[in-house]
């Protein structure tokens, strides 16, 4: 399980800059400060994640959270074996030992008093108590670590802890200005650029609606969806459909104006 | 000559020139004077389209009706109207005849003969609206429903009063089915049989039209688009195609009278876009895209056009620039959304190159439109030289930027000049083919640097006048259920909302000071609930985590030989209260009644003990932390039902709230239903798993202008329906020792009577608590 290896990311993934925080990042990553990513979804958070864990060659553990995760997913947990009780190692614990960037995904899904654990291992501190198994463990010098969360969410419970917060460096991402994100759709998708310029205008569309009905606009992932069914020979205005009206609402009214939306876009 | 004997000159000896006609005058056999000066030109057309045994019929129908003695007019509408009807329904006469004979035979042998001439009148308009004597016979039921339940009786055996709404009826008929289907105006009518059967002058009013819920009624039933059912739907494509929100206020389209003036128009202004009520499918579109096209083309304006200065531009002049204008807006919005020129070209009216003569008419309009579409449409086919030109240049003027208002307005002008003629300026202008009913009138469009006299001028904003204010929140309209027939009576019901006054917020302390005894064993019982959030669960086999003491038994159990528990995982569960409840408390009349026989038991009255009470519940709520409202009711007519809020989810129990509940007071009647969609209004747009509505009240519902007994009640019971529909539980508890017989019909399950009312300051906490453990 400590095999440093297996972490590493090996390809290079691709990533668009929407401005300086790659040479932040890698700022913070030298001072080992923690960092966290805040964004909509599907705007590129986890990509750029993993895009920086490649530039800085760094092994990368992801946890995705959830709402039923426990301190214990986190940290590690005695298991029972044939000779009696055996301490299995969580994944924030892997990461602080062998000097990964652990990168906790969605951190407000799980609850408050989970994220707590991270706390002595983000100050000056840089230990992980294991209190179970009464032992101190000192963060690798390469450990850091890296949350993200969605801002967005209505939910007042989902939200991160003042004393948590003020623990990270942070950036702001958003859905990339749109000649951006029509050359990341042409990137990822190998669509045209014209056709793909007019998936991103109806995103666009999707996003001026949001809070009035839509909790979330269409994400680039989505247009990236949408641009690899057209490539596959899907009608646009059917891809779009599928891949972009579709999934973001269940509310007849928005699916209504999106479609039209979509007729309207395509001449 | 005899007084008082006025000398008719007996029409009958009256000879016409043409054997044919005066072989049916005799047969008609009729002496009215102002019959026999129309009758050769009736006849005339009667012959044109009826066969030898159909004009036998018809004569001999026409001398029945002569017959009835109500005068020249029923004989008149229909000699007139008769042959108009069998023409619209498709030529045939014969099954329609004796029903419409049969018709004004019932009307004749009831009290209702002043009706025959309106339905006479007005049957040939309906006919050409329903197209089909299948529909004209379903017409006829309907109007004859209608006499029957309305006509009405002393003795029950007798009828004696003519139906008061019959004649409107028949006024109305035609206007009616232009806007609804026949099975809408069945409806429409059997609202207003059942609502004003025995109200007459109500009942007039209906059917004319002229009360309010009458048009909400026709309204509800109208073919095609309403603005109401896409309202939602328009403002979110405002917001997300053109990122506008302005406010929408639709215009009433239905025509005031039957021979209409001037359709109203599309327009906007500080007060928002104003579009019409209803669309109609046409022309391949729906009417959702048609309302679509009418926005996208008014945002276009307030986007990209610049009010001109008009003062020097002749009528013809600015009407020129409006279409250069409208149509550089549609290019640019078609730019932005090239799936809009499928819709604006199945829109726009494609006009005929050689439709207009320009000797006779003012063919302005006409060439305005070609050039119109040809700016819009490619494949225009129009091959005029100069047309040609001028979309040439308009094209060379938008290539590759938006121009400018004033830009168009040049070339517009320049187009005017250029194609000028003089019959421009005659009187009758050609209007076929040149309406474009998706565009705004671009009153916008234009500044006038001096004041005209034109409308605007009128608009002027009301102030309101000295001594009057606003008071309290405008009213909220609810529908009420009729039980009787199963529908919702539109914008029934006014719902006033007001802060309840404010009293002395010590009476409450002091309330509360009284049940110290009381409080102290709540407390107890609210500790017990209280929510602990986090809850261990011991010996699971299946959790989250070791416990680590149960496995080093089961371990040690295991090494010893014996069977070892496999229960050694532990795992937590979340144990909050997620409940927000909102106490309505019936504030009527009867609350001021005194407990007990004759006042005796304890001199309070039923008010102070729901005081009494009402406090108890809310400090208790307040110890447990759920978030809870309260509001009080009470209803004085349908017009006028009150609810007043006392605390809101948002605001802590001080003494602000403290004071609105020492200064409650009873008064008028319980109109329950409204009072409970009102507040589960607010409740349902809270956000909690559980979410309950308590009603404290100590009777069934009533009104003074409800006759019917169980028509609240059928109206409590579906808003309790509604409720459940949205998922807030209603409870009900009753002081009504009598209460048994209808709160089981209301509120099915969740209620309970209180058969001692002293105790109600213990109970209704306890069966809070009870309610949310």
């Amino acid at each position: 399980m400590s095999n440093k290896e297996q972490f590493l990311v090996r390809a290079e993934p691709y990533y668009e800059a929407q401005g300086k925080e790659v040479a932040l990042y890698e700022a913070a990553y030298h001072a080992r400060l923690p960092v966290m990513v805040k964004g909509p979804t599907g705007c590129g958070k986890s990509r750029f994640v993993e895009y920086m864990a490649w530039k800085l060659g760094k092994p990368l553990i992801t946890v995705a959270c959830n709402e039923d995760m426990t301190a214990s997913d986190l940290v590690g947990r005695y298991l029972l074996d044939a000779s009696g009780t055996r301490w299995l190692d969580g994944p924030l614990t892997t990461a602080a030992r062998i000097g990964a960037i652990c990168y906790l995904d969605e951190i407000v899904e799980a609850r408050q008093d989970t994220t707590v654990v991270i706390h002595p291992l983000t100050d000056h501190r840089r230990v992980l108590p294991l209190d179970k198994k009464g032992e101190l463990i000192e963060a690798h010098a390469d450990f850091q670590l890296v949350i993200s969360y969605n801002p967005g969410y209505q939910s007042l419970m989902k939200d991160l802890k003042q004393s948590t917060k003020q623990r990270f460096t942070a950036f702001d991402f958003d859905y990339p200005e749109a000649a951006l994100e029509t050359q990341i759709v042409v990137q990822e998708s190998g669509l045209d650029a014209g056709t793909a310029a007019t998936l991103v205008r109806i995103a666009q569309t999707a996003r001026n609606l949001k809070g009035h009905g839509l909790d979330e606009g269409i994400s680039t992932r989505l247009i990236v969806y949408a641009a690899t069914l057209i490539k596959r020979g899907v009608a646009p205005q059917d891809a779009c459909r599928m891949a972009m009206v579709r999934p973001i609402t269940d509310d007849a009214d928005i699916r209504a104006t999106l479609d039209h939306a979509v007729d309207a876009s395509f001449a | 000559m005899v007084t008082g004997v006025r000398h008719v000159p007996d029409a009958r000896s009256r000879s016409y020139a043409h054997p044919q006609v005066q072989a049916a005058w005799q047969a008609l056999d009729c002496g009215l004077a102002p019959v026999a000066d129309v009758f050769e030109e009736c006849i005339y057309a009667a012959l044109a389209s009826f066969s030898k045994p159909q004009l036998d019929a018809y004569l001999e129908a026409a001398r029945v009706i002569g017959k009835l003695g109500r005068g020249a007019e029923p004989l008149l509408a229909f000699l007139e109207e008769w042959p108009t009807v069998v023409a619209a329904a498709s030529g045939d006469q014969e099954p329609l005849l004796p029903q419409v004979m049969a018709v004004i035979r019932a009307m004749q042998k009831s009290p209702n003969s002043r009706a025959i001439t309106p339905f006479l009148q007005t049957l040939a308009a309906v006919a050409r609206r329903l197209q089909s004597a299948e529909q004209i016979e379903v017409y006829l039921d309907i109007a004859l429903n209608l006499m029957a339940r309305t006509t009405g009786s002393i003795h029950g055996h007798h009828t004696t009063f003519p139906s008061p709404g019959l004649p409107e009826f028949f006024e109305q008929a035609p206007r009616l089915l232009g806007l609804l289907s026949t099975t809408g105006l069945q409806r429409w009518t059997e609202y207003g049989i059942r609502n004003y059967a025995d109200h007459p002058e109500r009942q007039v009013d209906y059917f004319s039209l002229q009360s309010a819920d009458s048009h909400a009624v026709l309204q509800r039933e109208r073919h095609g688009t309403l603005f109401a059912d896409v309202e939602r739907q328009l403002d979110l494509y405002l917001r997300a195609l053109w990122r506008d929100s302005e406010q929408l206020v639709p215009y009433s389209t239905a025509p005031l009278t039957s021979g209409e003036l001037r359709k109203p128009v599309p327009y906007y202004d500080h007060l928002g876009l104003r579009v019409p009520d209803v669309f109609d499918d046409g022309k391949g579109v729906s009417g959702l895209d048609r309302y679509r096209a009418v926005l996208a083309h008014m945002v276009g304006h307030r986007r990209w056009s610049q009010a001109q200065i008009a003062d020097n531009w002749s009528p013809l002049q600015r009407m020129a620039v409006e279409f250069f204008e409208d149509c550089r807006i549609e290019t640019l919005l078609i730019r932005e959304y090239p799936g809009l020129s499928r819709i604006f070209l199945a829109l726009h009216p494609k006009p005929l190159a050689d439709a207009c003569n320009a000797e006779t008419t003012s063919c302005l309009r006409h060439r305005l439109a070609m050039v119109s579409r040809a700016l819009l449409d490619p494949a225009h086919g129009y091959g005029e030289p100069v047309l040609l030109d001028f979309v040439r240049r308009f094209h060379q003027m938008l290539a590759g930027r938006d121009s400018s208002t004033a830009e168009c307005a040049a070339l517009a002008l320049a187009y005017v000049t250029q194609t000028r003629r003089q019959s421009d300026q005659l009187a009758k202008i050609h209007f076929d083919d040149t309406v474009i009913d998706y565009r705004d009138d671009n009153r916008q469009l234009w500044k006038f640097i001096e004041q005209g006299d034109e409308e605007e001028a009128f608009d002027e904003e009301r102030k309101l006048e000295p001594g009057e204010e606003l008071r309290g929140l405008p009213p909220r309209r609810y529908p009420e259920w009729d039980g009787a027939s199963q529908t919702y009576r539109p914008d029934w019901v006014s719902v006033y909302e007001a802060l309840h006054p404010s009293g002395n917020p010590a009476e409450i302390d002091r309330l509360l000071a009284k049940h110290a005894a009381l409080a102290k064993h709540l407390k107890r019982l609210l500790d017990l609930v209280k929510p602990q959030d986090k809850v261990r669960i011991r010996y699971q086999e299946e959790g989250s985590e070791l416990d680590l003491d149960v496995a080093v038994g089961s371990l040690i159990d295991f090494k010893s030989g014996t069977t070892p528990d496999p229960r050694i995982n532990m795992s937590h569960r979340t144990d909050g209260r997620n409940i927000e409840v909102l106490l309505l408390l019936d504030l009527s009349a009867s609350l001021n009644e005194r407990v007990g026989a004759g006042g005796t038991a304890s001199g309070q009255t039923i008010l102070e003990l729901s005081q009494e009470a009402v406090s108890l519940l809310a400090w208790a709520i307040d110890c447990l932390g759920d978030p809870y409202a309260i509001a009080g009711f009470h209803s004085n007519t349908r017009h006028e039902v009150r609810y007043q809020h006392i605390k809101g989810f948002s605001e802590r129990w001080d003494d602000t709230v403290k004071a609105r509940l020492a200064a409650l007071q009873a008064g008028f009647s319980t109109r329950m239903g409204a009072a409970l969609r009102h507040a589960g209004h607010y409740l349902s747009a809270r956000r909690a798993d559980k979410k309950i509505l308590l009603l404290l009240t100590d009777g069934e519902p009533a009104d003074i202008d409800v006759a019917e007994p169980g028509h609240l009640r059928a109206d409590a019971r579906k808003a309790v329906e509604e409720l459940a529909a949205q998922g807030v539980t209603t409870f009900c508890l009753s002081l009504d020792p009598r209460a048994d017989d209808y709160v089981r019909d209301i509120f099915g399950k969740r209620w309970r009577v209180l058969d001692r009312i002293e105790r109600l300051p213990e109970t209704l906490p306890s069966l809070y608590l009870e309610l949310t453990r």
